[in-house]
């Protein structure tokens, strides 16, 4: 069985420099719809109307996206007149709009940081995105970060899904069993707003209702190095994408 | 388990089969034919229920699709889906009163009914006789009180957290009582949350798992529930995001059961475009179901192999299609958008080289014989169990079932394709694998004959008017086979829509592998089923 040895090894280092240095293969990321400044009032309020999360507003000319609802029906991309200017970038993660406010943690955990995955009812997508991070195109260990199978050993709680009734429980036992300090970071659309689920009797639409989240990183789902970005923002080695300064995603078209 | 004749007898036709069914049960039902061609049977006293279900499944050969419960005004309508393999859908149709909702439970004649049951019990509240284990099923009795029903129509599904009583005392039934005897409990929150989130519980006098029972709905977010009274725009949205590593395939059949309700044809670019969209959803998925096994037998330099491919197909998929998923594309009438000769040329030298890559690992995998020791003989499912439990997908074509929807009954042109279907007799581990890697190069293939023979014009037709009633739709997604019932109602919003999927069927005898097996075997039989959780809890 010695032809596994060369088998791994002539295939070479394959994983990706990020965040040492910029990544921009094909595919890494759909991308995300931006304000855009149309010229004609019309068109904003059109663009607004056909978008099913409500996650684009009309202000004047300007059609304003909301990306924490935008679940990436790509309604506003192909196939409209009123397409919205898209930017392909993943650096998306969002401090969390409670005003506890944010802090990274200590200095300690920047290169030994430990990860507990709650599934709380997440479609598939988004869990899937987080596993690729041990994929070795990706391969979080690199960067010292780990999934770990215990709450007692994790650092972070990274929660996918709009938090299902069912999940509630062994999600508050999972946040609960974690030592300080803690950080939680809630991935994806239905994690931040209930996404497609909403808040229903058996979806609290999103983890903020259930959990202090510190985090949030938006997408639906938000693609492995978005989701990477989100965990170095935890260890204060990236900063967040400032989530007030739409005027400067603002595309005129 | 029900003992029953191994091999079905030969398939009657359409018409012998309404003849059986006229001279079997006379008085008990009224056999018409709709404009599709499906065989409606409406059956006029529960009593006859079990007898003809019976005859439909075990005599006629048919297979269990599904059921499909509807409060209307008057009475509860109860449709019995079987599918005559190659030949027609029969619908049994049994209307029972509303204040009075008791119905005969068929899952002691047909196995494969049985979760069915206990899910329309859970969610309707109706009352199945006779029905072993009842309660405790979609909502959790230590979370939900008895008698909910939410699917019913006075349940307002915005309230927001209930007022509750549930049953905190509620415990789960162990029945090994040998001494010695313990239960193993595994999840919800397991592999480091890696693993979807289930429970089963495992018991156990040792080494071997006497009885394994899943314990799933940690994920339920009423999706059914969630679609009634939105537009058909909207629906799709939910159908394209309640499973999303079979999301084209899902929205697909959702798709196509409009347009078959609104009798539309859709172009035929746009059908071999949704193929090609298929086929490659279907390789990605295969990908991690390879990766899964690979991991789950501790073999890590094939798990990164195949983990590698299955990057560089969402990655594909990406630069295809803007998603990685395959999110936003279908939509009733075609897709919504089109694809230009050059991207699908770049689309097809990523399938290859990803087809390549896996035929590399299969070769491999083929000659490594420690991890070949982990998958033979292990979970092994024989051609009676799987047919009893009517198993879906890859897992039942590994124990000889034939139940490729793509063959025994095409949609979108899949009949205008030359491929094979995987069909093996082993029925074990390995025999789910060698499933998985033959798929994987028919898939190839499918995708070139597709693409390779696209013709030019519209991807897509207008959808003028869809007219009430009901309609289905239905794929072989990469899990097996899914079926979208959906009613339309007069104001043109979705009055039911019912997912029934393969993973509900197959969590259902997932068990029958894993009972006799040794503890550390469990790990490796859940990962050659590779079921998704999403796509039974709904």
């Amino acid at each position: 069985m010695a032809f596994w040895f060369w088998y791994g090894l002539r295939n070479g280092i394959r994983s990706t420099r990020y965040p040492a240095a910029p990544e921009s293969s094909a595919g890494i990321s759909p991308g995300r719809p931006l304000d855009t400044l149309f010229a004609d009032p019309l068109e904003a309020a059109r663009a607004a109307a056909n978008c099913p999360a409500s996650a684009i507003t009309a202000v004047d000319s300007l059609a304003r996206v909301d990306f924490k609802k935008c679940v990436f029906c790509q309604r506003c991309h192909f196939g409209t007149r009123d397409e919205l200017h898209w930017d392909a970038s993943f650096e998306w993660t969002q401090r969390h709009s409670s005003e506890r406010g944010y802090e990274p943690l200590p200095r300690d955990f920047a290169h030994s940081l430990h990860i507990i995955v709650v599934d709380a009812g997440d479609c598939g997508a988004c869990l899937n995105e987080v596993k690729q991070l041990n994929n070795p195109l990706y391969n979080m260990h690199r960067l010292g970060f780990f999934f770990t199978a215990t709450p007692r050993a994790a650092d972070v709680l990274l929660v996918v899904g709009p938090v299902s009734e069912n999940m509630r429980g062994p999600l508050i036992k999972t946040y609960e069993a974690m030592p300080d300090p803690k950080r939680v970071l809630s991935v994806g659309t239905c994690a931040i707003t209930g996404g497609v689920f909403g808040q229903t009797f058996t979806s609290a639409g999103g983890v903020g209702s259930v959990l202090p989240v510190d985090l949030e990183v938006p997408g639906d789902p938000p693609p492995p190095l978005s989701i990477l970005h989100g965990l170095l923002v935890v260890t204060g080695r990236k900063q967040p994408m400032d989530a007030q300064h739409s005027p400067v995603n603002e595309v005129s078209k | 388990m029900i003992t029953t004749p191994t091999t079905p007898p030969e398939r009657p036709d359409v018409l012998s089969l309404e003849a059986n069914i006229e001279a079997r049960f006379k008085t008990a039902v009224s056999i018409s034919q709709n404009k599709n061609q499906e065989v409606l049977i409406a059956l006029e006293r529960p009593s006859a229920l079990g007898a003809l279900c019976k005859f439909l499944f075990w005599e006629a050969g048919c297979s269990f699709a599904g059921l499909v419960v509807e409060e209307q005004q008057e009475e509860w309508q109860l449709i019995y889906l079987f599918l005559l393999p190659g030949k027609h859908w029969v619908h049994v149709s049994l209307l029972i009163p509303l204040e009075d909702p008791t119905v005969p439970s068929i899952s002691a004649h047909v196995h494969a009914a049985d979760w069915y049951e206990r899910e329309a019990e859970d969610l309707f509240g109706l009352h199945f006789e006779q029905h072993p284990r009842l309660g405790d099923f979609v909502l959790h009795d230590q979370v939900w009180q008895e008698g909910l029903a939410p699917m019913r129509r006075a349940f307002d599904l915005r309230q927001p957290r209930l007022e509750r009583q549930p049953n905190q005392a509620w415990r789960p039934t162990l029945v090994v009582k040998d001494p010695g005897a313990f239960a193993m409990p595994v999840g919800p929150v397991y592999e480091g949350g890696l693993g979807e989130s289930v429970h089963f519980l495992l018991e156990t006098v040792g080494e071997d798992v006497i009885r394994a029972s899943p314990r799933l709905f940690y994920k339920y977010r009423a999706v059914e529930k969630l679609a009634e009274g939105k537009t058909i725009s909207d629906g799709e949205l939910l159908a394209e995001r309640f499973a999303a590593k079979s999301a084209f395939a899902h929205s697909l059949a959702y798709c196509q059961a409009v347009e078959r309700a609104a009798s539309l044809d859709i172009p035929i670019r746009a059908r071999r475009l949704r193929v090609a969209l298929s086929e490659l959803e279907r390789l990605r998925h295969h990908a991690g179901a390879i990766e899964g096994i690979c991991q789950s037998t501790a073999l890590n330099v094939s798990e990164a192999q195949a983990a590698i491919v299955e990057e560089q197909l969402l990655r594909a998929s990406c630069s295809f299609s803007g998603h990685r998923y395959l999110f936003g594309l279908n939509t009733p009438g075609g897709l919504r958008r089109d694809f230009d000769v050059d991207i699908c040329r770049r689309l097809l030298s990523a399938v290859d080289r990803a087809s390549g890559e896996l035929r590399r690992l299969e070769d491999r995998l083929r000659y490594t014989s420690s991890f070949l020791d982990r998958l033979e003989d292990v979970g092994s499912i024989d051609a009676v169990a799987a047919r009893d439990l009517d198993l879906a997908g890859p897992v039942g074509r590994a124990s000889g079932l034939p139940n490729d929807l793509r063959r025994e009954y095409p949609y979108s042109g899949y009949g205008e394709y030359s491929f094979d279907v995987a069909s093996e007799k082993e029925g074990d581990g390995y025999a789910r694998l060698r499933v998985l890697f033959f798929e994987v190069r028919q898939s190839a293939a499918l995708i070139h004959q597709a693409l390779e023979s696209l013709p030019p014009g519209e991807t897509r037709t207008a959808i003028e008017h869809v007219p009430a009633g009901t309609t289905m739709g239905w794929v072989e997604a990469p899990i097996g086979s899914a079926f979208h019932w959906l009613r339309i109602n007069e104001a043109g919003l979705i009055g039911r829509y019912r997912i029934m999927t393969a993973s509900f069927r197959n969590w259902l005898g997932i068990h029958a592998a894993v009972e006799n097996f040794a503890f550390q075997d469990f790990p490796i039989i859940l990962a050659t089923f590779g079921l998704s959780v999403t796509e039974c809890d709904r």
